[in-house]
């Protein structure tokens, strides 16, 4: 049979009237089986509203060829649910049905994901219950104990042993997908920069990405797409070391907390040496780079990564050289490779699971596709893998970013002016430090967004929490959690 | 047994001097707006049209810049014709009033003077619940980087506590969005009477950047009485350390 797809590679753009709308069946079958036989992945799907009608776009990433592919179909108010035959769906027609009443038929389990809609409260909702000895629930949330963000947890207990944990979020949420539109205006950027506060960089990367691709003649100098890998490889860095040191302090290893929750300090500090601010705002900027990078600022920067490389490994030796962690660690809230690639986990979690899945690696933009770059990946799926997979991201990260400052390709121009052009699509993936961070973006004829999407990484990967502490004892649910460590404002928006 | 304490003296005592000296600071670090009216041209709108936040207002002598509304992003600075707003490296920008985050001119900030009732409540000890409301996570970050021992905010008797009803005082995140508000109003009633509201950020300020969401409630005005308000995008931790001991009526330097 033949396909009917729009093949773009990463990032990519096309004029609206080149992406095909299918009738249903042909739309679903097609993606399903480029979902089943080729490992097709959801990185987005979404509804755009035409009159009375909605268009639903699809953008699969097919890792293994590099490629983009996009198709959509018109629907009115229902349509046949396709999380039963591809569970990856489940997240996405939930936020349909949120976003725009749109009723997936025969989804297994149809509720609100954000809460958005005036009529619902966050976090009253149905949720699974089980009755008879030895049977209760736990309520956690949406305020913890620690200083994070705000989600709801709602655990199901046999005795000791988590039956099953469901996650409510939406408390975060501040509608910034809606504000987008209309866009690109002066608060665009910001807005995006602060989704997920941790991810500035990132989220900042992906939206000039779209920028440029839909304004004709804009590109970016290979300096400043160097700097750009700086700056996003330094956010990976400093939220890596972050987790390891907060996973140490989850089984009470305090040495490897103590030295990460500095040397933390000391990756965002480097970050605020480039642009003055820890969390890189304002770094990464449409056409370039925000801020200019010379020779002293690289000598200063070098021996300092140098030095702190050094301690985090010592720290890092520590974590993972301790027997009672690793005791803790070990077949602790295991992801197989199956269920991972079933509900489409993305960055570290599906890496540690054995997926051979990486934007950088499979679908590299900027200056990924001129650094050589090796896949970190493990296979046991549990908390040690998921450690492991951040320290070896840290690891390549810090050798790539003191190589790239040593020899930054020379000045280039950045543009400060762009016009986007009209009626087209952009679709830009990046990795983040959780992983992929997929924006999609249409312009209505005079270039302005007409509609713009954003799938944090937490959005594929939430679920996969829920399903690492099946079986679970619930004392483990911090360690799990934070080898995950997941965004709520990422996933809420 | 013998790697730990090998690290330990690897590692080294790594607690900075702050507060009892001056924070080292990066050097692109934009701290206390500073204004000069005097260069203000009153035909020129450029400041007040390219920032994000709607956080520079004109009023009849020159413009005024609000500092519980501005993201630091620097972006009035260049385009400035006269060279009127300029960020200073002044990391101590909280007030106890809304009125005095207002900048006109470059004048230091208000020095916070210590409350008597404060200090007879707390003694010397400050015990603080956070809630995040609708916030991007960094000011959380940034709150928690104070609990590492670069910063060890517990020498100086400031913890976070696990309860409400164990905290002196609340420190909100976030725009205050409508999905958390309730849930604010409820830790906010668990805290023993009375309770301190510290406003962490241009968001909890003023909504920041997310004001004019239908989603949010814009910042905790009108939601929460606020005692401390700590401006920033988020606020550097030197920033809000300092805000808190000064609230306490420590002694710092």
């Amino acid at each position: 049979m033949s396909e009917t797809f729009l093949r773009l590679t990463n990032p990519g753009s096309a004029a609206l009237a080149d992406l095909p709308v299918l009738s249903f069946s042909e739309f679903s079958s097609q993606a399903l089986r480029v979902i089943r036989e080729r490992g097709g992945r959801v990185s987005a799907f979404f509804a755009v509203p035409q009159g009375a009608q909605f268009r639903l776009i699809l953008v699969l990433a097919l890792d293994q060829e590099g490629k983009l592919l996009l198709s959509a179909t018109d629907t009115g108010s229902e349509y046949p649910s396709l999380t039963p035959d591809c569970p990856q769906f489940h997240w996405f027609e939930r936020e349909l049905f949120e976003q725009h009443g749109i009723r997936p038929q025969g989804h297994p389990w149809l509720k609100p994901i954000r809460f958005n809609q005036s009529q619902n409260i966050p976090g009253v909702t149905d949720y699974f219950t089980m009755s008879g000895d030895a049977v209760h629930e736990v309520a956690v949330g949406p305020v913890h104990a620690g200083v994070i963000e705000p989600g709801h947890f709602r655990f199901q207990c046999l005795g000791e042993d988590v039956f099953s944990l469901e996650i409510s979020l939406g408390y975060q949420h501040r509608g910034i997908e809606k504000r987008l539109i209309g866009g690109p205006d002066k608060k665009s950027i910001h807005l995006l920069e602060t989704a997920a506060g941790d991810s500035s960089c990132s989220y900042a990367g992906a939206y000039c990405q779209i920028i440029e691709q839909l304004s004709p003649g804009c590109r970016v100098s290979d300096r400043n797409q160097a700097l750009r890998v700086v700056a996003w490889e330094l956010e990976r860095i400093a939220n890596h070391t972050g987790d390891l040191g907060a996973l140490a302090g989850d089984v009470a290893f305090r040495p490897t907390m103590a030295y990460c929750g500095r040397l933390r300090g000391d990756f965002l500090n480097m970050t605020a040496a480039l642009c003055g601010n820890r969390f890189g705002r304002g770094l990464i900027v449409p056409g370039g780079f925000g801020y200019e990078v010379d020779q002293t600022l690289c000598n200063k920067l070098l021996p300092w990564i140098e030095k702190t490389a050094y301690e985090l490994n010592n720290a890092a030796d520590l974590l993972f050289n301790a027997p009672t962690v690793l005791d803790r660690f070990e077949n602790t809230g295991t992801v197989s490779a199956e269920t991972a690639r079933e509900i489409g986990l993305v960055g570290v979690a599906a890496r540690a699971s054995g997926l051979q899945q990486d934007v950088r690696f499979c679908h590299p933009y900027g200056f990924y596709n001129q650094l050589p770059f090796p896949l970190a990946s493990n296979n046991s799926g549990d908390v040690l893998g998921r450690a492991q997979v951040k320290m070896g991201e840290l690891i390549f990260s810090m050798i790539t970013v003191a190589h790239l400052l040593e020899d930054l390709p020379l000045r280039g121009k950045t543009p400060t002016k762009y016009r986007l052009s009209g009626n087209r699509i952009a679709v830009s993936l990046v990795e983040a430090w959780r992983g992929e961070l997929c924006h999609v973006a249409l312009t209505d004829a005079s270039g302005k967004f007409s509609s713009y999407k954003v799938v944090d990484p937490s959005f594929h990967n939430w679920f996969g929490l829920a399903m690492a502490l099946r079986g679970e004892q619930i004392s483990h649910f911090p360690v799990c959690n934070k080898s995950f460590n997941l965004s709520y404002c990422g996933h809420d928006l | 047994m013998w790697s730990v304490i090998k690290a330990r003296l690897k590692q080294g005592f790594r607690t900075g001097t702050f507060p009892h000296t001056r924070p080292v600071l990066p050097d692109r670090f934009q701290g206390l707006p500073c204004l000069d009216n005097t260069r203000c041209r009153t035909d020129c709108r450029v400041c007040i049209e390219a920032c994000p936040t709607n956080a520079i207002g004109r009023e009849k002598d020159g413009i005024v810049l609000d500092s519980g509304k501005c993201l630091f992003c620097g972006k009035c600075v260049p385009l400035c014709p006269e060279g009127v707003i300029r960020f200073s490296r002044e990391h101590d920008l909280a007030a106890f009033s809304r009125q005095e985050l207002l900048r006109k001119d470059s004048s230091a900030s208000h020095e916070l003077q210590p409350r008597a009732e404060i200090r007879k409540l707390c003694g010397k000890s400050l015990k603080i619940r956070q809630v995040s409301a609708g916030g991007c996570g960094a000011c959380e970050l940034d709150f928690n980087v104070l609990n590492t021992l670069a910063w060890d905010m517990a020498r100086l008797h400031i913890q976070v506590v696990a309860s409400p009803r164990h905290a002196d005082c609340l420190l909100v995140t976030g725009p205050v969005s409508k999905n958390m508000l309730l849930a604010l109003q409820k830790t906010y009633a668990a805290v023993p009477e009375p309770c301190f509201v510290i406003a962490c950020g241009a968001c909890a300020i003023s909504g920041g950047i997310h004001a004019e969401s239908p989603e949010v409630c814009g910042g905790l005005e009108g939601i929460l009485p606020v005692d401390l308000y700590v401006p920033g995008c988020p606020p550097h931790p030197a920033t809000l350390l300092e805000a808190m001991i000064r609230f306490m009526g420590l002694k710092l330097r």
